[in-house]
């Protein structure tokens, strides 16, 4: 009995220790160049170099950091706003959007209504690159080329939100509801912004987040865009820092420094609206 | 304001006779409307930013710029035919890219999806320690933009720079992550490193959707905790997998900002290296519209094929597991 027994816990207390430690080197995987991240931000150009980046000389941190808004006239600034502004009012902009479209997918019935949603659903899977060149060359027919539109106007486009909007839209607003409004007498669209809007808030807070990581990940589109540095946002500008820093070195730890102070927004974004996303997730992955 | 009035006389009296064939007529009518008007911005936004450039790549693909003899005398656009098509398909330059961008797809999606599905089973077997520390941990990556993931990847890559390669050269072990063989895992790796996490999260979010009962029922008919992962949780969330390996494919498929990034400190890496980075050195690093064109809608071709050949086969699938 007690042979048996010690025979089941060892393999079971063995494979509890392997699961740890396939996590635990996951975690450790995902962890540690976001904290090289952080150590090398701190270090100065020498010490970058140096590879040794535990010593706690050399510190640098305050240094770098004002060096990062020195740099090229404080464009570092500039773009910081501008990739805020971009991703920001962008995905609040387009997530509304997006749900109100989804909503209308979930609650109304019209002619061809799959058929639209398929080619929604089929916008999903067309390549950004695909589109960059018609979309450059119609911006500069529109001589909207190398301004703050040509850039904000695209990434408003998120099919992958309209599917959101019809899923949560039927998770979140029972028709009940929609109806005893009716009766009530509320008009269709103050329904929509009174009633159901509430209720798809946890899903409009997960659209805006995916979108806000979308558009703060930007690049190709800009790339193609903007050639005035003023406009870039911090991607771009970085890709440019990064690609002067081969030839004069001083840019290596603006770079480092810059990239550490871009992840801060979607992480700070990610942590405040934790109760929303998650919740949304699931209802998304779920389905 | 007519419909508040329309609606309040007739509801207290609903019995006495259906509502007239009119009040419906009106009240489809308006919910029609209200519909259009939810719908119409985002239709706008998909008919200037999607449907127009789709159909302008294709038009452009079939016409050139065409210069007259010697390059006097203003440009024509004629139309060419299937000729970009065939000066795309006929670049090898391009075909290899398209080579290179399925050897990524090939090594990437199955790490991808297996690597994310293992980490979700593994934190849903209840027997990870501090499982929110380590969720947080491996959704981390997913804050860090794309860019910014290649440029952190790139410095742990460069010898002198980063402590990785530092510490493989003090146990005399030199690896070049740049190489011409190693280029490419070292763009998988960061692809990896950058969206595991956020598909772990995926996966875990299907896994907890998974009724208790069920996995229940399988330790009770004497099925250990990984044939239980394997095969009784897995398939439930087939759904999922799906899902994410259709995104990834997607997403691989457009594979150009780690290699765009990667080639200012690599030489192996050209300005062709994938069939993205190709669209962006014809259009506009060679100003050739009609084979950049092309190439998009070769590259939007193989994506749309190869993203219903990805649903087609998992329907398939689930269909002959239904019939069983």
């Amino acid at each position: 009995m007690s042979a048996t027994g010690s025979t089941l816990v060892r393999p079971r207390l063995l494979g509890r220790a392997t699961v740890n430690a396939v996590v635990a080197i996951s975690v450790l995987y995902t962890l540690l160049p976001v904290l090289w991240l952080v150590l090398a931000a701190a270090k100065n150009r020498d010490a970058l170099f140096g590879s040794a980046l535990l010593s706690l000389t050399d510190f640098s941190f305050g240094q770098n950091l004002s060096d990062l808004f020195a740099m090229d006239g404080g464009l570092y600034g500039r773009w910081y706003v501008n990739s805020l502004l971009y991703a920001v009012l962008g995905a609040a902009v387009g997530a509304l959007v997006s749900v109100a479209c989804g909503y209308a997918f979930d609650k109304y019935r019209f002619r061809h209504k799959e058929k639209l949603f398929g080619l929604v659903l089929a916008a999903v899977m067309v390549p950004q690159t695909v589109l960059a060149l018609p979309l450059y060359l119609m911006a500069s027919e529109a001589g909207l080329v190398n301004t703050f539109w040509a850039v904000f106007v695209p990434v408003l486009f998120n099919p992958f939100g309209v599917y959101l909007g019809r899923v949560f839209s039927r998770g979140y607003v029972p028709d009940e509801v929609l109806e005893a409004a009716r009766i009530d007498g509320a008009g269709e669209l103050t329904l929509y912004a009174r009633v159901a809007l509430r209720m798809l808030g946890p899903g409009l807070v997960t659209v805006f987040l995916f979108q806000l990581t979308a558009i703060w990940n930007n690049f190709f589109l800009p790339m193609v865009m903007l050639s005035d540095q003023d406009l870039y946002p911090v991607s771009l500008g970085l890709y440019a820092w990064n690609s002067s820093a081969s030839v004069s070195p001083e840019y290596y730890p603006v770079v480092v420094m810059g990239s550490l102070l871009a992840v801060v927004p979607l992480i700070l974004a990610f942590v405040l609206l934790q109760r929303f996303w998650r919740s949304g997730l699931t209802a998304g992955a779920v389905k | 304001m007519t419909a508040t009035t329309e609606h309040t006389v007739r509801v207290p009296a609903p019995r006495t006779a259906a509502p007239s064939a009119r009040a419906r007529r009106t009240a489809r009518r308006r919910r029609l409307g209200a519909a259009g008007v939810l719908m119409a911005p985002f239709f706008l936004l998909l008919t200037t930013v999607f449907l127009i450039p789709v159909g302008t790549a294709a038009y452009l693909s079939f016409y050139s710029d065409d210069q007259p003899g010697l390059g006097f005398g203003p440009e024509r656009t004629v139309f060419v035919g299937l000729r970009s098509y065939a000066a795309v398909l006929t670049d090898p330059t391009f075909l290899g890219g398209l080579g290179t961008v399925a050897l990524y797809c090939l090594i990437y999606i199955p790490l991808m999806v297996a690597g994310a599905l293992l980490l979700a089973l593994l934190l849903d077997s209840g027997v990870v320690r501090l499982r929110s520390f380590a969720q947080l941990g491996l959704f981390l990556p997913h804050a860090v933009p794309g860019i910014i993931a290649a440029l952190i990847w790139l410095y742990l890559y460069t010898p002198g720079i980063s402590p990785v390669v530092d510490l493989f050269a003090r146990a005399d072990i030199t690896i070049d992550f740049l190489g011409v063989h190693t280029v490419l895992p070292s763009i998988v790796n960061i692809a990896l490193w950058s969206n595991l996490g956020y598909n772990m999260v995926v996966f875990y979010a299907a896994l907890q959707a998974v009724p208790r009962e069920v996995t229940e029922a399988a330790v009770v008919d004497g099925a250990g905790p990984v044939r239980t992962a394997l095969q009784v949780k897995t398939p439930l969330v087939r759904a999922s997998i799906v899902m994410v390996a259709l995104f990834t494919l997607i997403w691989a498929l457009q594979l150009f900002t780690e290699p765009m990034l990667l080639s200012q400190s690599s030489p192996v890496i050209n300005s062709r290296f994938s069939p993205s980075m190709y669209i962006y050195d014809a259009a506009f690093t060679r100003n050739n519209y009609s084979l950049a064109a092309a190439a998009s809608v070769v590259l939007l071709l193989c994506t749309v094929a190869l993203s219903y050949g990805v649903t087609r086969l998992t329907s398939r699938n689930s269909t002959a597991e239904e019939a069983r």
